[in-house]
């Protein structure tokens, strides 16, 4: 067999030029403390469980990763958090990625012993950007992954964010991500901090300036729920995998809680009020990759 | 009475998942840096990712490198995974020349920037990709046996391998229009480009079936 060469197959025509490999699907799990939560806009956060049974739950349903995210971060439970990444990996068989107040390379040590695959920097990463370069030195390119938290300004540009979207920075998205590239980063997660938690959509036009930037991998983040849209941000955005957090957690909330022991875990009282969360759409990661699968997008099938 | 395996650490990759999925599958494994622990090992697992380069120089520098080799010779289960398959070839281009293990002849190179289409390239490549055999008697006598064609693994990788030897080819797959070796066999050595361990059921099943070959010498289905 022929090894290397480029194979000249004919590319079926479509509009799908964006589209490079099997597009994958992320539950993204914001943790505080020893809970599950979820907020909009990075903010008021509302506990939803145990991130252990969602995460177990994700990962027996198909999902291609999982994004877990220290919200609070840095300052305080730092331990509770290891506990549950220890935890999670001994039940969970794909790659876990790990975010939230990372600072030095031994912090970043620490959460992959723990058994994370892959950890997020952010405010880090801009604070001292060489961190990037000796972070994909010391652990391998595709082990880092920069977070863009970005926030659009009153003039179309956007820039990014630090402190889950609390502390501007000035710096505008696209160079920072040609930046990060440059530096060793193996893959930007980049959240629409605007759309972040409110169902509106996938920004498209953010994410497709982001993958247009740079050759590593992209990861879109913030405001799924609409299916055209969902589609939109691979086509015409150019993501390349896809984090999910509120659509995913208000639709398997119910089925997780309800098979677990302690009742009081969860927001229960919030669920048997039974009111809605808003507009959001709930789904399930195999209603989105039918969705993909029915527009010829490819992706790992359930 | 249990086998035991030894996981390599090097300092690079994420050795606990290797080190879980073992243990899934009921292997007595460990993780060290000892090259005493390695030739007393009944199975060793190479992994890694980052820089090939580095990766060999960490060996060189652990005084891993004839350890592992003598180990090979005994013909007990090798497995190298993800950069620990890549370090079983004779040279990587990556950042420069570099000299491999040279247990399985052959070159490991960069996937190109632009396909057929002059449409940049993404990488690293992070995805699950498919597999496919390239020969069903290499296939059937491996720990892939019972995983069937297409079966979806996890990648994440920029370089990968071309065997000298078609002999060598366990899997390809194709990324970008450019089709790779995703599993090279050889002797008693097996290795892996995508990370079993991350494949979720589909890659525990490797993890089993390599097991059950450390422990009877041949592959067969359960």
């Amino acid at each position: 067999m022929e090894l290397g060469r480029i194979l000249n197959r004919k590319q079926p025509r479509t509009n799908q030029k964006s589209i490079v490999g099997n597009v994958r699907i992320i539950p993204r799990l914001d943790i505080k403390g020893p809970n599950l939560v979820k907020g909009i806009h990075l903010e008021g956060l509302r506990v939803l469980g145990k991130p252990e049974y969602f995460a177990k739950y994700y990962y027996e349903n198909g999902a291609d990763e999982l994004i877990f995210q220290d919200v609070v971060a840095s300052l305080y439970e730092r331990n509770s958090l290891h506990e549950i990444i220890s935890r999670t990996a001994r039940e969970i068989y794909i790659p876990l990625t790990v975010g939230g107040g990372l600072r030095t390379l031994d912090d970043i040590k620490e959460v992959l012993r723990a058994g994370a695959d892959k950890v997020s920097l952010n405010t880090a990463a801009i604070k001292n950007p060489q961190i990037i370069k000796d972070a994909s030195r010391k652990f391998g390119s595709s082990t880092i992954v920069i977070a863009i938290e970005a926030i659009k300004q009153p003039d179309g540009e956007y820039f990014a964010f630090i402190d889950n979207g609390r502390e501007e920075t000035g710096i505008e998205v696209v160079k920072w991500a040609e930046q990060v590239e440059e530096f060793g980063a193996g893959e930007i997660l980049i959240t629409s901090v605007d759309r972040e938690g409110t169902g509106e959509g996938f920004d498209i036009e953010l994410i497709k300036k982001i993958s247009s930037a740079v050759k590593i991998p992209v990861i879109a983040h913030g405001g799924a729920a609409d299916p055209c849209n969902i589609k939109k941000a691979i086509i015409e955005g150019g993501a390349d995998a896809l984090a999910i957090a509120s659509i995913f957690h208000y639709a398997s909330m119910t089925k997780i809680l309800s098979g677990s022991k302690s009742k009081e875990e969860g927001n229960m009282s919030f669920l048997q009020s039974g009111r809605k969360f808003g507009i959001i759409e709930h789904s399930d990661i195999k209603k989105v990759k039918t969705l993909l699968k029915e527009n010829s997008i490819p992706c790992r099938p359930i | 009475m249990s086998s035991k395996v030894v996981i390599v650490d090097y300092g690079l990759g994420n050795i606990f998942s290797i080190n879980q999925a073992c243990k899934h599958v009921g292997l007595d494994s460990t993780i060290t840096s000892d090259p005493k622990h390695i030739l007393n090992a009944d199975a060793l697992i190479l992994p890694g990712v980052g820089a090939f380069g580095d990766a060999m120089n960490s060996l060189r520098e652990n005084n891993l490198i004839e350890p592992i080799l003598d180990f090979v010779k005994t013909g007990k289960p090798f497995l190298g995974i993800c950069l620990g398959m890549q370090l079983l070839f004779t040279e990587s281009e990556e950042f420069g020349e570099h000299k491999g293990l040279n247990l399985v002849p052959g070159k490991i190179v960069r996937f190109p920037e632009f396909n057929s289409n002059s449409k940049v390239v993404r990488v690293p490549q992070i995805q699950w990709n498919q597999i496919y055999k390239n020969d069903p008697l290499v296939w059937n006598s491996s720990p892939l046996i019972d995983i069937e064609e297409g079966t979806y693994m996890h990648f994440v990788h920029s370089y990968y391998a071309i065997p000298q030897s078609n002999d060598n080819i366990l899997s390809y797959s194709e990324y970008e229009g450019v089709r790779y070796a995703s599993a090279v066999a050889k002797d008693n050595i097996v290795g892996v480009q995508f990370h079993p361990e991350k494949s979720a059921d589909q890659g525990l099943k490797i993890y089993r079936n390599w097991s059950n070959y450390i422990k009877n010498k041949v592959y067969r289905l359960c």
